[in-house]
């Protein structure tokens, strides 16, 4: 697997996703900065977490327009694989790539804790290594992660199978005490109609190794190593 | 030519921000504010001349990167 993730100013969590990456691949990705070109023969491009450019005038909004964006959306319109995570998440939704918006957290707090999702949507190129309805665990660390769209826009995400986790508790219950940031339908992750396209808020990438304090994220790198395989 | 472009939480977005303001508003013993919604105000200088056209250029500029339509509505007023 050929990955590049993409590194802002202000981006900071892209460490961990190499950690991530090459634990599942052997390889290091590429770690490109806003101002490079992206490679023709990726197989996956990751947005990693962070506070690009300050979370100036919303969040995501200036990485979205950010040179590089230009090639990810090429990229995308070729039928990349594309994983965003936290502010990665943002910058999908702010660059169009995502349908929704991420608002300020319910509580207004930023919230630093673990949190429980359920797998909605199993067997992509981000969710193959999990059973549909499998629960784990992963870190948050976010002040804006309330995830918004129109009725109708929830509908069709639900509809369409493009919901991949919700917030649940540790027993894979939906309710509103896991739902902590204050996301429409405990949503916590969804899906571009051609699968391709993951954004979560939740860091999947730091329980990687039981020297963090788990493997809870690991299948999603490993359904990624997966994917490609061959490559 | 000055622009200003208004960006608010749509009407049926959870606006929390203005919610907690409101609350403050009442620690403060201001009685009677029924409802609070915080937004942010963007001041533009213009090389344009003609109020239209810069209006429909800072229209342009808000929907494209100033607000964000899904959760925002935004108004221009030229100066």
């Amino acid at each position: 697997m050929k990955s590049a993730v993409i590194v802002f100013p202000g981006t900071n969590r892209e460490r961990d996703m190499r950690t991530a990456l090459k634990r599942v691949t052997g390889r290091d990705p590429l770690m490109l900065f806003h101002r490079e070109e992206l490679p023709k023969d990726l197989d996956l491009v990751v947005l990693a977490g962070g506070f690009s450019y300050g979370d100036y005038l919303r969040c995501g909004a200036m990485a979205a327009q950010s040179p590089i964006m230009r090639d990810v959306k090429d990229f995308a319109a070729k039928g990349g694989h594309i994983l965003g995570v936290c502010n990665g998440f943002q910058i999908l939704i702010e660059a169009g790539l995502l349908p929704g918006g991420l608002l300020r957290n319910a509580s207004l707090r930023f919230l630093s804790m673990d949190c429980h999702m359920r797998v909605e949507r199993a067997g992509t190129a981000f969710t193959s290594r999990w059973q549909k309805g499998a629960i784990f665990r992963a870190p948050m660390a976010h002040g804006d992660g309330n995830y918004f769209a129109d009725d109708a826009t929830l509908d069709r995400l639900e509809g369409e199978g493009l919901v991949a986790f919700r917030y649940t508790d540790e027993n894979g219950t939906v309710t509103e005490a896991a739902n902590r940031n204050g996301s429409a339908r405990n949503i916590a992750g969804i899906l571009s109609p051609n699968l391709r396209i993951c954004g979560l808020m939740p860091h999947p990438e730091d329980l990687v190794d039981p020297l963090m304090g788990g493997t809870d994220g690991l299948p999603m790198f490993e359904s990624l190593a997966d994917a490609f395989v061959a490559a | 030519m000055k622009a200003r472009v208004y960006v608010m939480p749509k009407a049926g977005v959870l606006d929390p921000q203005g919610k907690a303001i409101g609350h403050a508003l009442e620690g403060l013993g201001f009685a009677g504010v029924s409802d609070v919604r915080a937004g942010k105000v963007i001041e533009l200088d213009l090389a344009e001349t003609d109020a239209a056209k810069a209006k429909a250029a800072a229209e342009d500029m808000a929907r494209k990167l100033l607000a964000n339509t899904v959760i925002e509505s935004f108004r221009v007023e030229i100066a």
